[in-house]
């Protein structure tokens, strides 16, 4: 069962009127005992990181999502702000992340329209369980005015170009996110969500 | 390479989609999420959705038929009308908005834009504008003069002074909504929407006007907008229909670089 995590800042209901319509049980999950029940998990976003990890701190979900994560090794994806929370710092706020990925988050320079807003490019870069048999490059939906930039290049596994290229997804071990919304990029979105969820990382 | 969109715009009055002109006799179309699931299979890049009777009526946004589009849409959809507090936009945004649009309520109360922002992030928070040409005057320095209420009030503020403001606030997006052109199928107000274009660092969307494919490419190039609101060419009873993918085959044959159609 995929755990859809509702931070209630978040738009956890676009995850999941997506995976409704790929037939996916999933359920809303909003306390830690909740949490601990999925066998796999997604952390999806809008809006600011420190309000984001202010809301997981508040709702006490941050130790189970720990655990669940890298001492169990479910299957987890993040989508936008769940991307850039993931890293150890973030300029947005000047806040430090989750730090399960060693990098940090930067902001588009001024020279582009930011926020970036729109259909742009992602190419990937390797092979993946979850990005594997969709179109690369392939056009996604991003909203965003940061960008990870994750210190070991092996977690890169799609890039997309806004300014300077950057790295917009990134996966490391049980781990994937996307920096755009897989959940409102068209078929193309709903594609890689359904690799997620068939997803048997170690198998 | 980030691609210019094509934004379908929902006016709603309970439930369905209506079609207006110069934001008044607006006919009837469809259900709005009839349309909505029409215009997503046909790649449709994003869709707005205003309550255009919520503000003017003082009630607050018909969230019902929100969720109803919402379930039907995977592409980014914002919704805007009747909000007046960030409760109302946090309700739109768990109804499965990405994006929330203010409009007559941000100029009645600016700092609602602000507390948007720091709430959900400025890339959540769209400001749209009505704006009509009335010449260059004392205050309106631009010669054009900020609409609220349906086109109804004028509220005597120039547009360019308005949008830098909105933008300082923290709108992460302007729509530059031309009275004069709306419904009207003559083509973007690109002045204005290339002086908004010029004023702000945030994308700029054109909306009002829009009838055939040349004027989405002129919105685009000569009024340096990133996203172009689109709706009597998709699906308006008083005007011959264009698809989606032939809009964007037209577009891409003249240059403009748009999320390519994708086939089967």
């Amino acid at each position: 069962m995929i755990g859809v995590i509702d931070y209630q800042a978040g738009n956890a209901p676009s995850v999941g009127y997506a995976l409704d319509h790929l037939g996916l049980e999933h359920h809303l999950v909003r306390d830690a005992a909740a949490l601990r029940r999925a066998d796999r998990l997604v952390l999806p976003g809008v809006g600011a990181a420190r309000a984001t990890l202010d809301a997981l701190y508040a709702a006490d979900l941050v130790d189970a999502l720990t655990e669940r994560v890298l001492r169990d090794g479910v299957p987890f994806l993040g989508i936008c702000i769940g991307l850039q929370v993931l890293f150890e710092h973030t300029v947005e706020g000047d806040v430090d992340g989750l730090g399960w990925v060693p990098g940090v988050v930067r902001r588009f320079p001024d020279s582009v329209r930011v926020p970036q807003i729109g259909w742009n490019e992602v190419t990937t870069t390797r092979a993946h369980p979850v990005t594997d048999g969709l179109p690369s490059p392939a056009h996604c939906y991003f909203v965003n005015s940061y960008y990870c930039e994750p210190a070991d290049p092996d977690v890169v596994l799609g890039v997309t170009e806004y300014a300077t290229p950057f790295c917009s997804v990134a996966a490391r071990d049980n781990i994937v996110a996307t920096q755009f919304h897989a959940e409102k990029s068209g078929p193309i979105g709903l594609g890689l969500l359904e690799r997620f969820a068939g997803w048997e990382h170690g198998c | 390479m980030l691609t210019k969109r094509l934004i379908a715009c929902f006016d709603v009055i309970a439930g369905r989609v209506t079609k207006a002109q110069q934001f008044q006799d607006n006919v009837d179309v469809a259900p709005a999420e009839t349309l909505a699931a029409r215009l997503y299979a046909d790649q449709i890049d994003e869709i707005v959705f205003y309550d255009i009777t919520a503000s003017a009526e003082r009630r607050k946004i018909d969230l019902e038929t929100v969720r109803r589009v919402a379930r039907h849409v995977f592409v980014p959809f914002t919704v805007g009308g009747g909000i007046r507090s960030v409760e109302d936009m946090f309700e739109v945004l768990k109804a499965g908005a990405e994006k929330i649009s203010v409009d007559s309520m941000a100029v009645r109360d600016p700092a609602i834009i602000r507390a948007g922002a720091e709430a959900f992030g400025r890339q959540c928070i769209v400001l749209s504008t009505q704006v009509k040409r009335v010449g260059r005057r004392h205050g309106i320095r631009s010669g054009y003069e900020v609409f609220i209420d349906g086109a109804r009030q004028a509220t005597g503020r120039d547009a360019l002074d308005w949008v830098r403001e909105g933008e300082q606030l923290g709108a992460g997006e302007i729509v530059v909504n031309s009275i004069d052109r709306d419904g009207t199928a003559s083509g973007y107000d690109l002045d204005i929407t290339a002086a908004v274009a010029d004023a702000v660092n945030v994308p700029v969307i054109a909306s009002g006007g829009a009838g055939n494919v040349e004027h989405i490419r002129a919105g685009f190039v000569d009024g340096g907008a990133q996203g172009a609101i689109i709706s009597s060419i998709l699906y308006s009873p008083r005007l011959a229909n264009v698809a989606v993918a032939d809009l964007k085959a037209d577009l891409a044959a003249a240059g403009v670089a748009v999320r390519p159609f994708l086939a089967g």
